[in-house]
Order: C-alpha cells, then sequence, then structure tokens
C-alpha cells in the first residue's frame, strides 16, 4: 500500500503540488490523469524518491519513506523516453537493476567480476532472471542488440523487462505509451494491464490522455494545477464528476458546458422549458450535457439548427445552434436518418445524465435538471442529476 | 527542363558552395605539404638558388643525431605527460562545475570563465606571467615552497625539470578548453538516464558517473582526446618564450626546432623532415585514436 498524505513540492516560486494525499491499495491500478504541467509526474517522481517534497510524507507499506533512496524504496519505473542506457546491449540493460542490488562494487567492476566465482554465479544466477523476463516480454531474440537498433515498440518492452526483473513493490509508469503510434498504444494497453494481472503488484500510471487511464485503472486521480480534484473508479467520474473541470476533462467526446443565469431555479431561454430543482440554487450555474446523451425528437423541449455535421461512420457528431449564444454539440447514431444543415430540428436531452455545477465555484450542485411540462408527459422524466 | 540540364545546375551549386574552401584548402595546406614534402629530401636551403638530392639524409639525421632524436622523445614526452593529464583534470573539473550549477548558474558561470581565460589570453603574454611565477628567487611558486620548508627549484633551467615545468604550462592552456568541451557533453546527457539509473540502484556518484557520465560522454572524450593531442604535439609558444629549446636542448621540441631549423638556420630541407616526422606522428595519433574508439563510443 502506498499512502500519499498532504504532498506539496514547490521549485523556487513555481507551487507544483499543493496538498496531495491520496491512498494506494495493494495491487492496485492507478492512474494520475491531468493535463501536462498539472503536478501528475512531480507526485511519480516524490513517490520513486527521485525528488523529495516540500511537505508531506510518502509512506510504503505503513513505513515513512522520506530519505530513502529510489532503490531502498525498492520501486520499479518505466520512463516516457524509455531511458534505456544506449551503450549497453538489451541483456545488460535487463540485469543491471540486479547486479546493483546482488553486486558488491568489488563483483561489478569490469575484468575482476570473471575471476571472482562469487560474482560468476551471481552473474550466471542475474543472466537467468534476465532470460525468463525477456521470454514473458517475448524479447529473446533481442538480448544481444544496441538499443538503438530497436524499434519504439521494442525499447518499451526492454524498459518494461528492466522494471519487471527485479520484483519491486510497485510499478511506476511515466507516460510509457505516448511515443508509440496509435495502433501499437492500443495493444500494449491491455499488455500492461495483463501484466498488472499476472505479477498483482500495485501500478500507478501517470497519463495525460483519458481515455488510457479509463480503460486501464481500477481508480483515477484527476490533477489540475497541482491539486486532485477528485479520486474515483473510472465509472464514478463519467457518472459523478465533481467539478466542472473533470466533467470536461473525462470522456471521449467533450462535454457541452453550457453557462446560465439562474432565478430561483428558473432557467432563460432556450432552456426556458427546463427548471432546477434544490434548495440554494446559485445565480449562475452550468450545465454539463454529455454529447451521446442527446437524441432527435420532434417533441423534444429543445430545438436547434444544424450548423456542422461530421460524419464519422457509427456515429456523427451534429453542432445545433439553439439560440445566439448558445451550442450543443450531440453524438448522433449514424444508421438513422441524420438532419441536413441548416435544417432546425427538436430536441430530447436525457436529464439523467445532466451535470449540474456552480459557475462560479465549479463544484457539483446538489441539484436536479426537472421538465417543467413533465406533467403533460411529452417530454423527459425527472431524475437526480 | 532536362533531367540532366538540373543535375549541372545543382551540381554547379555544389562547386559554388564548397569550391572556394577546397581550392584554398588544396592551393594553402596540400599544395605546400607535398613541397615540404619534396624539400625534406634536398639540402635545400631558404634564398639559394639550386639543391641537391639527398635522399633520407635529412631524416637519418633527425633520428641519427642527438639533437634531433632529443626533438622527438621530448615531444613524445611531453604529449605523455599532458594528454592524460589534462583529459582526467578537466574531466573532473567539468564535473564538479557541472554539479555546482545544479545549484548555483552564477557561481558555475564564473568558474568557466576562470578555467577559459587561458584559452583566450595570449599564450605569450601568458608565458611572462608564468616566468614570474616560476622565478628562482622571485617567483611565487618558490616562495609558497619555502614557506612550507620544501626547497626551491630552478625550474625553467634545471634539464630533469623543464620540460616538465613546461608540461605543467601546457595542461594549465588546454584544461580549459577541454572543460568547456566536456560541459557541453555533460549538458546533452538526457537528465532521465541518471532518474533510471537511480532507480535501478545506483545510489552513488560514482555509480551514476560509471553507469551514465562515462559512456554518455564517449564521443565528447574521443574529440577531447584528438584535439589535445594535436594542441600538445604542436607546443611551441611556451618554449620559444621561456627557454628557447634549453637548457642544453633540454625542452627542444619539434616545432620549434623545426622553427630553428627553418627559420633561424634556413635549412628548409632539415626542417622539412622534421614537419612530415610531426605530421606523421600527429595523423597516426588521430587515426588510431579514430579506429579504437569510434565504434566504443557511438553505440551502434
Amino acid at each position: 500500500m502506498i499512502e500519499l498524505e498532504n504532498l506539496g513540492k514547490t521549485f523556487g516560486e513555481t507551487r507544483a503540488l499543493i496538498g496531495v494525499s491520496l491512498t494506494m491499495s495493494e495491487g492496485s491500478f492507478t492512474s494520475l490523469l491531468g493535463p501536462s504541467g498539472c503536478g501528475k509526474s512531480t507526485t511519480l517522481r516524490l513517490i520513486a524518491g527521485l525528488d523529495q517534497p516540500t511537505t508531506g510524507t510518502v509512506r510504503i507499506n505503513g513505513r515513512d519513506v522520506s530519505g530513502l533512496s529510489a532503490a531502498e524504496r525498492n520501486i520499479a519505473m518505466v520512463f516516457q523516453s524509455y531511458a534505456l542506457y544506449p551503450h549497453m546491449t538489451v541483456r545488460q540493460n535487463i540485469t543491471l537493476p540486479l547486479s546493483m542490488r546482488t553486486m558488491t562494487q568489488l563483483e561489478r567492476t569490469p575484468f575482476i567480476s570473471r575471476l571472482l566465482p562469487s560474482a560468476r554465479a551471481k552473474m550466471a544466477e542475474n543472466d537467468k532472471k534476465a532470460r525468463d523476463t525477456a521470454d514473458m516480454l517475448e524479447i529473446s531474440d533481442l538480448l544481444e542488440r544496441k538499443p538503438s537498433t530497436l524499434s519504439g515498440g521494442q525499447m518499451q518492452r526492454v524498459a518494461v523487462g528492466r522494471a519487471l526483473v527485479r520484483d519491486p513493490v510497485a510499478f511506476l509508469l511515466d507516460e510509457p505509451l505516448s511515443n508509440l503510434d496509435a495502433k501499437l498504444r492500443t495493444q500494449m494497453r491491455s499488455e500492461i494491464v495483463d501484466l498488472h494481472k499476472r505479477t498483482g503488484r500495485t501500478f500507478i500510471y501517470v497519463t495525460h490522455d483519458q481515455a488510457e487511464a479509463m480503460s486501464m485503472s481500477d481508480r483515477i486521480a484527476v490533477f489540475m494545477a497541482g491539486r486532485i480534484l477528485q479520486v474515483a473508479t473510472p465509472r464514478e467520474l463519467f457518472e459523478r464528476p465533481e467539478t466542472r473541470e473533470v466533467a470536461g476533462f473525462i470522456g471521449d467526446r467533450p462535454i457541452n458546458l453550457i453557462e446560465l443565469a439562474s432565478d430561483n431555479g428558473e432557467l432563460p431561454a432556450p432552456f426556458e422549458k427546463f427548471a432546477i430543482g434544490g434548495k440554494d440554487i446559485p445565480a449562475r450555474i452550468v450545465l454539463g450535457i454529455r454529447p451521446e446523451t442527446t437524441t432527435i425528437d420532434p417533441r423534444g423541449a429543445l430545438s436547434g439548427n444544424v450548423e456542422r455535421l461530421e460524419y464519422l461512420g457509427s456515429e456523427a457528431i451534429v453542432t445545433f445552434r439553439l439560440s445566439d449564444k448558445h451550442v450543443l454539440r450531440a453524438a448522433l447514431d449514424a444508421s438513422q436518418r441524420l438532419p441536413a444543415e441548416g435544417e432546425r430540428v427538436g430536441l430530447r436531452i436525457n436529464l439523467d445524465a445532466v451535470h449540474l455545477f456552480d459557475a462560479e465555484t465549479g463544484k457539483r450542485l446538489r441539484a436536479t435538471l426537472e421538465s417543467r411540462e413533465s406533467a403533460s408527459g411529452n417530454l423527459e422524466s425527472k431524475v437526480e442529476a | 527542363m532536362t533531367i540532366i540540364g538540373r543535375k549541372i545546375r545543382e551540381g554547379m551549386t555544389d562547386v559554388q558552395l564548397a569550391g572556394p574552401a577546397t581550392l584554398a584548402m588544396l592551393v594553402l595546406i596540400f599544395l605546400p605539404t607535398v613541397i615540404v614534402g619534396v624539400l625534406s629530401f634536398t639540402d635545400y636551403l631558404f634564398g639559394a638558388s639550386s639543391f641537391n638530392w639527398v635522399g633520407i639524409d635529412n631524416y637519418i639525421k633527425l633520428f641519427g643525431d642527438e639533437t634531433g632524436r632529443r626533438a622527438v622523445v621530448n615531444t613524445l614526452i611531453y604529449v605523455a605527460v599532458v594528454m592524460p593529464s589534462s583529459i582526467i583534470l578537466s574531466l573532473i573539473v567539468a564535473v564538479g562545475i557541472h554539479s555546482v550549477g545544479q545549484w548555483s548558474t552564477g557561481a558555475a558561470n564564473f568558474l568557466r570563465t576562470a578555467y577559459f581565460m587561458p584559452v583566450v589570453a595570449t599564450l605569450v603574454a601568458m608565458a611572462t606571467v608564468w616566468q614570474m611565477l616560476l622565478h628562482p628567487s622571485l617567483g611565487l611558486v618558490n616562495q609558497v615552497l619555502a614557506s612550507v620548508g620544501i626547497p626551491g627549484q630552478e625550474w625553467l633551467s634545471d634539464q630533469g625539470l623543464v620540460l616538465y615545468s613546461l608540461a605543467v604550462i601546457g595542461i594549465w592552456e588546454t584544461v580549459g578548453y577541454n572543460v568547456v568541451l566536456f560541459l557541453a557533453g555533460l549538458a546533452a546527457i538526457p537528465r532521465h538516464l541518471y532518474d533510471a539509473a537511480q532507480v535501478d540502484g545506483a545510489n552513488h556518484g560514482w555509480d551514476q558517473f560509471w553507469i551514465v557520465t562515462w559512456p554518455m560522454l564517449g564521443p565528447t572524450t574521443l574529440f577531447v582526446l584528438v584535439i589535445t593531442a594535436t594542441r600538445s604535439f604542436r607546443v611551441f609558444e611556451t618554449v620559444a618564450t621561456l627557454t628557447n629549446g634549453g637548457p642544453g636542448f633540454a625542452s627542444d621540441v619539434l616545432v620549434f626546432a623545426m622553427y630553428r631549423e627553418g627559420f633561424v638556420y634556413f635549412k628548409a630541407g632539415y626542417s622539412g623532415a622534421i614537419t612530415m616526422v610531426f605530421f606523421f606522428f600527429v595523423l597516426t595519433l588521430t587515426l588510431v585514436q579514430f579506429r579504437i574508439f569510434e565504434k566504443r563510443v557511438h553505440y551502434r
């Protein structure tokens, strides 16, 4: 188990990390997700022991590891750039972490190592482990090659092999797939998930790609501007984002965030057919409507002109202009008839899936979006947002 | 326009770009080298209207004659002292300045400038400073030694010491340049390799040096090796200003002998032979270094 307690990190004037607390249970797969510069990589470096926090503590299995070096924490890390040693063969790259641990300075000295029986025995043992690891990752035929002769995917595997070979407490992966092409990335994604299942170790995965985080992890910590905004399972994160930023970051297709004035729950046009149910409704609110929760319905409470239509095969992303100020993007099933550009159509939104946020603080509201015409029975059902 | 026409035009551009420099190199370097090579087999004197072919007599004289052999051996000793000392020292200094730079850019810049000073300063002027420092009675070096009870030495007039005194000045002169080269090499080492080494268990600076720094400096070290070798083979200014090759040819070196024979005694033939030997040494050393190290420093 890895616990972060109130971690803070300051570089000169810049506060890279502010009060980050997070618990990662044994054997879990946690993603640290956020845009670049949000502090996720800094957090990873603090866990690894490559940097020391300005405030707060890191505990591994209940033990405060402040002041322990990266190696003493027995944590393995895969770097975005792979960080393979260019002068060593794949075999040497994989055995290095073993020889650094099991062999003394003298035993590691070139030439002398060949003379000492103890060094020879250890080298043989390390070599066997390296070969087993290479077999597992299907890179046995690359063992004598230098990194510069490998492809990106192969280097990635070697980097994983180097992390895997010594049975670490946890694996830290820093954007390991971002240098690969799209196809290979999807393949490596499932390989990493497999690896997690097989090893049963704690995985901490840093990424800026929400799809990667959603598809791989048990839990996701969303970072923004040095703080954790929300820690939740991928499903919770999608269904109940705690802030407007999280809602904006999660989801394959960007969510519609529509800011409106609200007068005691009454909404202005074009949302005049809706009202907000709940107490203490702020003066300005934000509606979060996912593109895939909107459908075309002639009897819908909204209507809009088709401004742009992007046909993607299985679906089409349609931008509707609701009024001068507001547009709504919807992902429509492309097997149905699609509206033509300029056409005016009725729209129905799934009230279950609408998120409400305070426009000022960005926090999720304990309130619901209701249809004022639901009594007439022609529109949306009312469900707690 | 036809393909051939375009090729000719492109060829013309190539000639315009590379032509002048190539021409200058042929006229100013290759041609003189050939002429000097030819002269080295003659007894030509500057200004003389004729010469005789003497075969390899000049070379026999250089290697057979005590004075000639002295210059060759002295040069080799000088290179053997300056080259490794300068490289090891500058590597240590560069690593030091580089790590100072991690916490204070100002201090690192100051140190870098201080070490680079000898490179930009006129060596002839600096030699005068060294002459003062090494002066047997007034010099700072002997005074400092005396204050700790060590007897002073005649640094520049003792036959056994003079070459090593000059070598020390040579090291001082080349270290600054090499430090700058090594610093550039150090700055180019990706930071994540050190991170990886740390994660892999290289906790100490020493381990990190052997796992990351030294191998990653390979190409830089090769370059520094070649530059330092040629620079120390060319030692001339300090000899000319401080010792004139003396006392008793104890600090005579190839380039100084070349200058003396050619420009003082006008023996163009003999001077040419020295030049060819010098040329051969530098070329061989450079080739050997490239042959041995090139494959080892570029990790392919």
